[in-house]
């Protein structure tokens, strides 16, 4: 994956902040913000994950005029079957180097990390698959090093409930 | 809020209902933002129909922004510099989530003082869906509070 260009923008961190939840000024409030030690707006700790929108090849993304796994006339609308076939999300690790900021412009560029394999009892064989994105600034500074990693289940997890 | 050495000790926690009921809508907002519109998340005819799950689930991204928030109103906003999760269990639409948050540990090196706070986030049946770490910086000024300083983790200290 790259991004060359991922402007920060107020109205898509208000809107991120909402989805989860979270009221800060501090991610919304000019005013308020400009009161704090940050001096202004920031973005909640996992905003970099809406960088998915900036991504021209972003998988999980309906493009006009092409067929999209989700429902439509029939519960998919490709043959492709469960729809993880990128894997589950199994866990995420971020690294600092600075808060992102309302006005940053970011770029993002990809690498694969370690694979791994164990097998679990609720989903079958089970392989890891690390990938390291670092969110540099305009000025080509770093801003956060994001380490996802995904697994591939053998059958959907069993839900595993009381 | 920002935490000075001396706030804090190993052991304290802070707790809190993160979500009461998760609803499908929140997740469909969450999926808006962050731009993954993975079917198994917002479309339950795809996820039920085609996919072969009981319903539609939260993106593990969602679970951890959600809970982020306890730590970030504890170690004040800005402070991160490390968060990671683990994504124990799926999260279902009508899921309430209890968020756990515990310091771990608080420590000083040449560039400041820092303090590492756990997050265990359980369901209604008290099942883990996701464990994380974190480390905060904090703010190496004597406390108001104890009177005390950590003489060697910075310029506020003198």
């Amino acid at each position: 994956m790259t991004i060359e260009r991922f402007p920060v923008e107020a109205g898509h961190v208000l809107m991120f902040a909402r989805a989860i939840g979270d009221p800060n000024p501090v991610y919304a409030d000019p005013g308020y913000a400009a009161g704090t030690e940050l001096g202004g707006v920031i973005a909640p700790p996992t905003f970099v994950e809406a960088g998915a929108h900036f991504d021209p090849d972003y998988p999980l993304r309906p493009r006009p005029g092409e067929p999209w796994f989700g429902s439509g006339r029939e519960p998919s609308g490709t043959a492709a079957g469960r729809g993880d076939g990128a894997g589950l999300h199994a866990e995420q690790r971020y690294e600092y180097h600075r808060p992102v900021r309302v006005g940053d412009v970011l770029s993002a560029s990809t690498r694969p990390g370690r694979t791994w394999e164990k097998v679990g009892r609720r989903a079958g064989r089970l392989t890891f698959t690390e990938t390291v994105t670092e969110y540099h600034d305009e000025h080509g500074d770093l801003v956060v090093t994001a380490t996802s990693v995904s697994v591939r289940t053998e059958r959907p997890v069993d839900p595993e409930v009381g | 809020m920002v935490l000075g050495v001396g706030d804090v000790a190993v052991g304290d926690q802070r707790e809190a209902i993160l979500v009461d009921g998760l609803t499908r809508t929140q997740i469909v907002q969450y999926a808006g933002a962050s731009g993954d519109f993975n079917p198994l998340h917002t479309d339950e005819s795809f996820a039920t129909g085609a996919a072969g799950y009981p319903a539609v689930f939260a993106h593990g991204m969602l679970t951890m922004g959600i809970g982020g928030r306890l730590i970030t109103d504890w170690v004040g906003d800005g402070r991160l510099v490390r968060f990671s999760a683990r994504f124990v269990r799926q999260v279902w639409p009508g899921d309430t989530l209890f968020g756990v948050a515990t310091v771990e540990a608080v420590r000083s090196d040449g560039r400041g003082a820092y303090v590492d706070v756990s997050l265990v986030i359980r369901n209604q049946h008290h099942l883990v869906v996701l464990e994380g770490t974190s480390t905060a910086r904090m703010d190496a000024r004597p406390s108001a509070r104890w009177g005390w300083c950590q003489g060697d983790v910075g310029p506020r200290c003198s």
